[in-house]
């Protein structure tokens, strides 16, 4: 064997034991690495009482409440649902049937929010194209919503 | 007047538009400037160099 | 590959390519610049911030390829010993550098107004972040040794290990929840990005990947003639 092929079958053992390390320690540490979880996840797993996290889904259409700086809204993955208190504002984003990401903990059922992150989807289209969407009775299968 | 104002004010988002069209432009001038200029150094200094080299080899070997 | 290998060869490729790159970049630049900022409509959702994208996402491409680049030619460096892979490797890292830490500005920039935060940790931003420090590593170690030989094999080695993280930051957003979105135009069922903005999108990634070109040309340039002051020195000593 030349050196020179020594060292390729070197470099390429070498990123093959790198990747398969990486995949490791990225499934180990698989909980830590998801930022948000989702209502039907937390819906099979116990959560300790007071303990801090985040949850993610849509705003449900038609649950959103505002009393003044309080606010009332439902998060939900489409199966599972949680009802969500945050008093504060809102970022730009957040509106119903939107993506959103709230930190809190759990009181009684419902969720306290201390902190409410918009997120939002992978679609860029200006609004005149969403129109005609909506007419055409497209806008469904385009977005999936 | 008021369509340009409104063109800058980008539906209230100015004070994030711009500054990020901004940052880019000054980053990526800025790197363009700086590898520009090490080029001629490196050149200025390489014919420095060779000038010097050539004035001690006609030294050496009149 | 091999006949670019000889210094002579590869520096007169690498001057025939400035040029063209240089002009580019100028041209598609300022067409992007155009539609980027004037000549495309506003989001449904995002509103005007959705402009941000065309300088956000182009940089966050280059921050990607610039260090699978400088990875692919560290290995060449490291298996053919070919010195101007290494250099090339070199000069792309200030780059990738730079790239990276628009992406992560103009994130910023666009996350306050939209998610209602300038950070957060999840997998997307925080991969990026160590995308930078892996460029700064880079630099340092290259810097770091009085034996330049030495300094340069173990800058390749870290820049080889790094490349793991570049499939991390890519599909990030599919294996785990992040409050970063999944990917609109490289994915499986095409883009999910209107045509009237993926126009000022894909000028400016042109205009980006001709701007790297450029500027790596530059900087393979004067690394080479640097090596040449340092042999002449040694020479001359």
């Amino acid at each position: 064997m030349k050196p020179k092929h020594q060292r390729l079958a070197l470099l390429g053992l070498g990123a093959l034991g790198l990747a398969g390390a990486a995949a490791l320690v990225l499934t180990a540490f698989e909980d830590n690495l998801v930022f948000f979880q989702t209502p039907t996840e937390l819906a099979t797993k116990s959560v300790a009482p007071n303990q801090r996290l985040r949850i993610g889904g849509l705003v449900q259409e038609g649950s959103l409440v505002k009393q003044g700086s309080d606010v009332r809204f439902v998060v939900t993955d489409l199966s599972h649902s949680i009802p969500v208190t945050y008093r504060g504002l809102l970022p730009d984003l957040f509106r119903e049937g939107q993506g959103v990401v709230a930190e809190g903990r759990f009181q009684d059922g419902t969720f306290a929010a201390s902190e409410v992150l918009a997120k939002h989807d992978e679609n860029y289209m200006p609004p005149e194209v969403v129109e005609a969407l909506k007419k055409s009775g497209e806008w469904q299968r385009t977005t999936g919503k | 007047m008021d369509m340009i104002r409104d063109y800058f004010a980008m539906g209230g988002y100015a004070s994030f538009v711009w500054p990020a069209f901004g940052l880019s432009a000054v980053v990526v001038v800025a790197l363009l400037v700086v590898s520009l200029r090490n080029l001629r150094l490196s050149e200025a200094a390489l014919a420095e160099l060779r000038h010097v080299t050539l004035l001690s080899e006609e030294e050496t070997h009149p | 590959m091999h006949r670019f290998a000889n210094p002579t060869r590869f520096v007169a490729l690498v001057r025939a390519v400035q040029p063209w790159a240089a002009g580019i970049a100028l041209v598609t630049l300022a067409a992007g610049l155009w539609f980027s900022l004037i000549a495309s409509p506003a989001d449904y959702q995002q509103g005007e911030t959705v402009r941000i994208m065309y300088v956000h996402v182009p940089a966050a491409w280059m921050a990607m390829f610039c260090y699978s680049s400088m990875a692919g030619a560290s290995a060449v460096t490291l298996v053919w010993r070919h010195a101007v892979a290494h250099v090339v490797a070199r000069a792309t890292a200030p780059i990738g550098a730079s790239f990276t830490f628009l992406a992560l500005a103009t994130g910023s920039l666009w996350g306050k107004p939209m998610w209602g935060t300038w950070w957060v940790w999840d997998a997307r931003l925080t991969s990026v972040l160590i995308l930078l420090f892996l460029y700064l590593g880079y630099m340092a170690i290259e810097n770091a040794f009085d034996d330049r030989a030495r300094g340069s094999r173990a800058a390749a080695i870290l820049a080889i290990v790094g490349a793991v993280n570049v499939p991390i930051i890519k599909f990030s957003v599919d294996w785990w929840n992040t409050l970063h979105q999944p990917a609109s135009v490289v994915r499986l069922d095409g883009p999910a990005i209107h045509p009237s903005m993926l126009t000022p999108l894909v000028l400016m990634a042109v205009g980006y990947t001709a701007l790297y070109l450029w500027i790596l040309a530059l900087r393979v340039r004067a690394d080479i003639n640097m090596s040449k002051v340092r042999a002449l020195t040694l020479r001359g000593a």
